[in-house]
């Protein structure tokens, strides 16, 4: 009986802890959420800590279309599907490559691209910046290689310890159907990772869509900036529309969080990829 | 013969496959790591022809860098805050969550959150937080009879402590998720044995759970590092800097390419680069001596 | 879309072919690349208008925010692929090494074609902005490179409303650098909004101030002799400068969060009525104008610090264009350049984005917040017209520097002792 009392009061204990840590993460986002729907005056009044009784989309509308939020989210949606497409597709086959076929300086290719993940490179993007305004390749095409090289090393390194794991049963029944090394990749190997592939692409895509340093240095057209950018834009721009900025930082935010609700598992395990393979 | 060149069109169409993660790795990668270094010797603005000035610029940084170590002092007090406040907090809530629900799901979403937004929308969400005016947070506290804690979160001093709380409530339920993943190997049985044992709970703790974990903490510590130095853009759009109190690294190295001494920031780049992985040797080191010495085997 | 960019580029390039090959004269058009947003329409309209007048198209492309300018123009200056007329954001130095790379006309020539024509047109102290002395620090044949499109000017504001609150005389600003911490002081009482609130996140709001204030203290030949080298910051006049904003900080008059405050975050506030004083350019007539239209304001000069010297006003070029030299539409881009900074075209930019113009002769129709400026036109002083600049190491330390005064985290003396540091590293290369 005493056990079971002290137990419950524990579990009453610890769970007040958590809950009001996990308050404090999302109260903020609800009040964002909350002052977005509000205008501007009513803001001012309470400063979006009262819910409001009347929903307004006006501050939607205009960061949409008045401070064309619509294009930067657009451009990010299409920067972080190039890029990922291209990272699925490059590194599962230097993946591949590197687990099942040969070919002299294997190891050391391999082991190159196993030092660029360990090697921190906190200026990385100024020789990237430099090079890239030199061969005149600022802007999307630039953007996306270098964001795609930037997530290639893990991504490989994720695929190869899968890849590796894998019986050779398959591909030697594959190999003495007559398949080549391509078909072998795509029509056996590929579907067998398709897990680790969900972690490839949410790890990446995650990391382009959150990008912002070469993002802010690289872009020297408005109209193509990606979100990030374009955040930090409308904030300098409209400092003085608070629920303006809520309403903009709500359309940055909340499809992101709808997604993770989604496939939170997903989103975790691809977030601590980079954790699991140290 | 034949079969000699037949192998090497073979090792060719093997090599293929690496072949474009391996161009664009050369170009955007190893070809950028060594222009650093080069660049660093060079006083170049965009502008005018690069110029060589040897050692130069690590001297200036180096030696006449007050500046630059200010930002490295910065950079150090975040991180010293999140391996201390933020880690403790993720250990707290991983044991707590370990123990209060075995799985942790709806703890797990919801501390996650966090980590999977972009640092401008929090760095800019918190600006708006904290600003003195209109004072929103001040005025919540006020709202909660806790006003006497109310004050100027982005303008003073404290600005910095202010970065290194907001970048540890960003960043625990990484460091949570990592935790509780690791704690959840732990088989069920140790702590069945420690108990027939009977040993206390923080016996358990120290001998059981804390050993066992260690491989885990040691990882945890060392990307917090790497992570916290590097920081920038949640900083950028909470402080601006600050008037150098909240400048970090990073930050100075975009603000001088930015100014155009690119040079500098190259070199300022080499010297954190080395930093770090200095830390993060010395780092591993004394995990691993930490691990022989409580007895436990390496991984 | 990597293989659609590639196609458009091969696209473009045996357009190129086709069109390069064919013998035709080159095409007559301006392009100008700004930066001002403020001033998108009123551009397209002149733009229109000229065309209408010339049949010469022009046409304004406007890149926004200013980072995203100057980096296109570094860029473009690299591939060479300037347009006619562009502006170049941000010190001497750059201006400078624009000049040498061969990227701007040296326009001294237009300027003084039938009797100094043009240039008489402009406030001197505005076109000396754009110009290079004879035998300057940095090597450029003496001459003016730039047309100046309007005039800033650097001044304190006051909120009359709040004067009026606080029982102050609305018509009487403060004088002196007393007066204005006792009338601060005063007005924050009374209405219990701060006094003074400035974009202080921004080092350069605190250096401009900071520079009128040492000019006014030690005079211009010894503020000149300083950057020389040849006074030491830790001088007892510079670190009466730099305790002027000690005293501020001690007074209490300060918004709070000053030090992170960028500009647009500070005019929302005043243009709120959050505070009785503000430091701002003469483009913040336009900002408050939209913020707040029935906000009463007005400027003031620089409180005083002292009688020995005369004051001086932070002011020149605002903006300005430059021509490409290596376009092949030069003779059109100058003409253009002169019709826009002629009367009517600059008297109608007044009209519509509230600056201050370049050239004389719209004093009549300036609003009267605009006109009292026009006081401190013969006082302006600006980095670009000194003999030397400072070294960027030395104006980012006193940025700094400065804004850890604010803070209350660093003595005047600990600053002025820091700067001078690097200050004599700098002149012992």
């Amino acid at each position: 009986m005493y056990y079971r009392a002290k137990k419950i009061i524990t579990l009453i204990l610890l769970h007040t802890f958590l809950i009001s840590v996990a308050l404090s993460c999302i109260f903020p986002f609800m009040w964002m959420i909350n002052s977005s729907l509000k205008t501007e005056t009513e803001f001012r009044a309470d400063h979006g800590l009262v819910m409001s009784k009347r929903i307004s989309l006006e501050n939607y509308k205009q960061a949409l279309l008045g401070e064309r939020l619509w294009a930067y989210f657009f451009n990010s949606v299409f920067y972080t599907a190039i890029t990922v497409f291209f990272i699925v597709i490059i590194s599962s086959l230097a993946a591949y490559g590197f687990s099942r076929l040969d070919f002299p300086g294997k190891n050391i290719v391999f082991f190159m691209f196993l030092a660029a993940m360990m090697i921190p490179l906190p200026a990385g993007f100024v020789p990237l910046y430099v090079l890239l305004n030199k061969i005149h390749l600022v802007n999307r095409t630039g953007y996306v290689l270098a964001m795609t090289n930037m997530g290639l090393s893990l991504s490989i390194y994720l695929l190869k310890t899968f890849f590796d794991q894998l019986p050779h049963d398959l591909e030697d029944a594959a190999r003495i159907d007559g398949c080549g090394r391509i078909r072998i990749w795509w029509n056996v190997c590929l579907p067998l990772v398709a897990p680790a592939l969900a972690v490839v692409i949410i790890f990446n895509a995650l990391n382009v869509w959150n990008e912002f340093v070469l993002a802010s240095l690289m872009f020297t057209e408005n109209n193509l900036m990606p979100l990030q950018v374009g955040l930090m834009e409308v904030y300098n721009r409209n400092i003085i529309q608070h629920t303006l900025i809520m309403a903009s930082l709500t359309i940055g935010a909340v499809p992101i969080i709808l997604l993770y609700l989604r496939m939170q598992k997903q989103f975790i395990k691809g977030l601590t990829a980079g954790a699991v393979v140290g | 013969m034949k079969i000699d060149a037949l192998t090497r069109t073979e090792q060719f169409k093997n090599f293929s496959f690496v072949l474009p993660a391996f161009i664009i790795f050369s170009v955007f990668y190893i070809y950028p790591f060594f222009y650093t270094f080069v660049l660093s010797f060079h006083k170049y603005d965009f502008i005018s022809e690069s110029k060589f000035i040897g050692w130069a610029n690590f001297k200036e940084v180096i030696f006449y860098g007050k500046h630059w170590w200010n930002t490295v002092y910065n950079g150090a007090f975040i991180t010293f805050w999140a391996l201390t406040f933020q880690n403790i907090l993720a250990f707290t809530l991983a044991l707590g969550v370990d123990k209060a629900t075995r799985t942790g799901k709806f703890y797990r979403v919801i501390f996650f959150l966090l980590p999977v937004l972009s640092e401008i929308i929090i760095g800019l969400l918190m600006r708006e937080f904290l600003l003195s005016n209109p004072g929103i947070f001040n005025k919540l506290l006020d709202k909660l009879n806790l006003s006497f804690i109310a004050q100027d979160w982005l303008g003073r001093d404290r600005a910095l402590l202010t970065a290194a709380l907001v970048h540890c409530w960003k960043g625990f339920g990484w460091a949570f998720v990592i935790l509780l993943a690791g704690l959840q190997t732990i088989p069920e049985q140790l702590y069945e044995a420690a108990r027939i044992d009977g040993a206390s709970a923080w016996q358990t703790f120290l001998k059981v759970t804390v050993p066992l974990l260690m491989p885990v903490i040691a990882l945890v510590l060392v990307l917090t590092i790497l992570g916290t130095m590097q920081a920038f853009a949640m900083i950028l759009a909470l402080t601006r800097g600050t008037g150098g109190i909240t400048e970090v690294p990073v930050m100075l190295i975009y603000n001088h390419l930015r100014g155009r001494q690119v040079g500098l920031a190259c070199a300022e780049g080499v010297i954190l680069g080395i930093i770090l992985i200095a830390v993060s040797f010395t780092m591993l080191y004394i995990s691993k001596q930490i691990r022989r010495r409580w007895g436990v085997l390496p991984r | 879309m990597s293989f659609s960019h590639r196609l458009g580029r091969l696209i473009f390039v045996l357009l190129f072919m086709v069109i390069g090959c064919a013998p035709k004269a080159p095409e007559k058009k301006i392009t100008v690349w700004h930066w001002m947003n403020d001033r998108k329409e009123a551009f397209e309209t002149l733009a229109k208008k000229y065309e209408e007048l010339t049949g010469i198209p022009v046409k304004f492309k406007l890149f926004f925010p200013p980072d995203i300018y100057a980096q296109k123009v570094i860029a473009a200056a690299r591939a060479g692929n300037l347009p006619e007329v562009f502006g170049i954001l941000g010190e001497k130095k750059m201006l400078a090494s624009f000049i040498n790379a061969g990227h701007i006309l040296d326009l001294t020539d237009y300027m003084q074609e039938n009797s100094r024509e043009w240039e008489r047109q402009f406030y001197p102290k505005t076109l000396a902005v754009t110009s290079f002395k004879k035998a300057n620090t940095y090597q450029i044949p003496q001459g003016i490179y730039g047309v100046p499109i309007d005039t800033t000017v650097m001044e304190f504001l006051y909120n009359k409303t709040l004067f009026r609150k606080a029982g102050l005389n609305p018509e009487q600003p403060p004088k002196t650098f007393q007066d204005f911490i006792y009338l601060a002081k005063r007005v924050q009482k009374a209405t219990k909004e701060a006094g003074f609130v400035c974009g202080w996140g921004e080092g350069w709001l605190l250096n401009a101030l900071a520079t009128e204030w040492a000019i006014n203290l030690m005079g211009e030949r010894k503020f000149y002799k300083t950057i020389k080298g040849e006074v030491s910051y830790t001088d007892p006049d510079w670190i009466k400068v730099f305790s002027l904003f000690s005293q501020l900080k001690d007074s209490n008059i300060l918004i709070s969060d000053i030090t992170t405050l960028i500009n647009k975050e500070s005019e929302d506030l005043f243009s709120q009525g959050k505070a009785a004083f503000s430091f701002n350019g003469s483009w913040s007539v336009n900002v408050y104008k939209q913020l707040a239209p029935d906000l009463e304001f007005a400027f003031f000069p620089l409180p005083s610090v002292s009688k020995r010297f005369p004051a001086k006003i932070w002011g020149g070029a605002g903006s300005s264009f430059m021509i490409s030299a290596k376009s092949p539409n030069l003779k059109e881009a100058v003409d253009f350049l002169k019709w826009l900074t002629a009367q009517e075209q600059q008297s109608f930019l007044v009209k519509e984005t509230n600056n201050l113009p370049a050239v004389k002769g719209c004093e009549e129709i300036l609003p009267p917040i605009l006109a009292m400026l026009l006081d401190d036109f013969d006082i302006l002083t600006h980095p670009n017209t000194w003999p030397d600049n400072e070294d960027t190491r030395v104006l980012e330390i006193m940025n700094q520097g400065l804004q850890q005064i604010v803070m209350g985290s660093k003595t005047a003396q600990e600053v002025a002792r820091e700067i001078q540091e690097v200050k004599e590293r700098v002149c012992a290369r």
